[in-house]
């Protein structure tokens, strides 16, 4: 009876070391991030170097070099927020694909609706005016009198045209 | 005389309107014009007093013992400044013959050579230094400031600044000998 004790609490405890050696390997492999984590970061950030190509799909070595210190720092335990602003730090502003709303990055995002509330503005008060075309019969108390031009076969027309009555 | 009444229209845009539209569609302009501009300027030109700036240095590449060098501080000296970076495979080609040169001129205090370290990462930048042996004043160019200061078009591009503060000579590309260094740095010591 001892003996099959002893042989089920040796098991037992064969199970608990190799439940805890896979969980130390699951934490380790969970703490180093992925292509996908890294990128999703990576795409919000642009190197001065390469103009116009956002850092998850840029393939020289200064972007690569810039993902791997990405992977680091997220490994380290860094906040995508803090990660930005280290970059921000370190390169410069213009590193963010979307500008910081302060000082004269705010004409990026107040000018675009500015124009086209302008621009709607002229598109309603012209159509307005094509929908109502001038009109000929309104009141005399808020109409203006304009004289049409003389001519001398409209007024011998209807001088004629009195004679005959 | 025969009249026809009519009301008279309001037509057009009012002229606040007009303002603020012709208003912001100049300003609009003016920024793309001085953006451009800016572009197209290339290079700080020799000639050019160049305005001072402070460069905080790499641990293990200080000037005299200090973590931060300014360029007002090196008046009197004539100033080599270097942009490089370690992903930068022209920049190779010339880093053994800065610091072979830097190692000719150091004791005579007459030149300081300065490396900025351009849109790189620590570790890489540390690789590189210490793959070449190179020991002058080092540091990482924060934000990029100081070479947007000089409109810098790339690396390595090399600023040769004497003893007034006054650009004298632009190196845009790697230096192809020693010899290149020298002869510049010469015609600018007394």
């Amino acid at each position: 009876m001892k003996k099959h004790l002893r042989i089920a609490l040796q098991v037992l405890a064969l199970v608990l070391i190799l439940t805890g050696v896979w969980a130390g390997v699951a934490a380790a492999q969970g703490s180093t991030p992925t292509d996908d984590e890294v990128n999703a970061i990576a795409k919000q950030l642009y190197c001065p170097v390469c103009e116009n190509t956002p850092l998850d799909v840029c393939p020289t070595e200064a972007c690569r070099q810039w993902r791997e210190l990405i992977r680091q720092q997220l490994a380290d335990g860094w906040s995508e927020d803090q990660i930005k602003q280290y970059f921000v730090d370190n390169y410069g502003a213009r590193v963010l694909g979307e500008p910081p709303r302060t000082g004269l990055n705010w004409v990026v995002y107040l000018l675009p609706p500015a124009l086209i509330l302008a621009g709607a503005f002229v598109l309603f008060r012209a159509m307005r005016s094509w929908i109502k075309p001038t009109s000929v019969e309104a009141g005399p108390a808020e109409s203006k009198t304009i004289p049409l031009v003389q001519d001398d076969y409209v007024s011998k027309f209807e001088e004629e045209l009195r004679k005959r009555k | 005389m025969t009249e026809i009444n009519a009301t008279a229209p309001k037509r057009g845009v009012p002229l606040w309107a007009q303002v603020i539209i012709w208003t912001l569609l100049v300003g609009l302009l003016v920024l793309v014009g001085v953006t451009l501009n800016k572009r197209q300027q290339g290079s700080v030109r020799p000639g050019t007093e160049i305005p001072d700036f402070t460069l905080t240095l790499f641990d293990g590449y200080q000037y005299e013992g200090r973590s931060k060098i300014s360029l007002s501080d090196l008046r009197g000296k004539v100033v080599v400044i270097n942009f490089w970076a370690s992903w930068c495979k022209p920049c190779e080609q010339e880093a053994g013959e800065l610091q072979q040169v830097w190692a000719e001129y150091a004791d005579s205090g007459e030149v300081v050579f300065l490396g900025v370290d351009y849109v790189d990462t620590e570790p890489e930048a540390r690789v590189y230094l210490q793959k070449f042996g190179i020991d002058f004043p080092n540091g990482p160019d924060m934000g990029t400031k100081v070479s947007q200061m000089f409109r810098t078009t790339g690396v390595p591009e090399t600023y040769f600044i004497d003893q007034n503060g006054v650009l004298q000579y632009v190196k845009v590309g790697p230096f192809v000998s020693a010899d290149e260094i020298r002869n510049q740095l010469d015609k600018m010591l007394p």
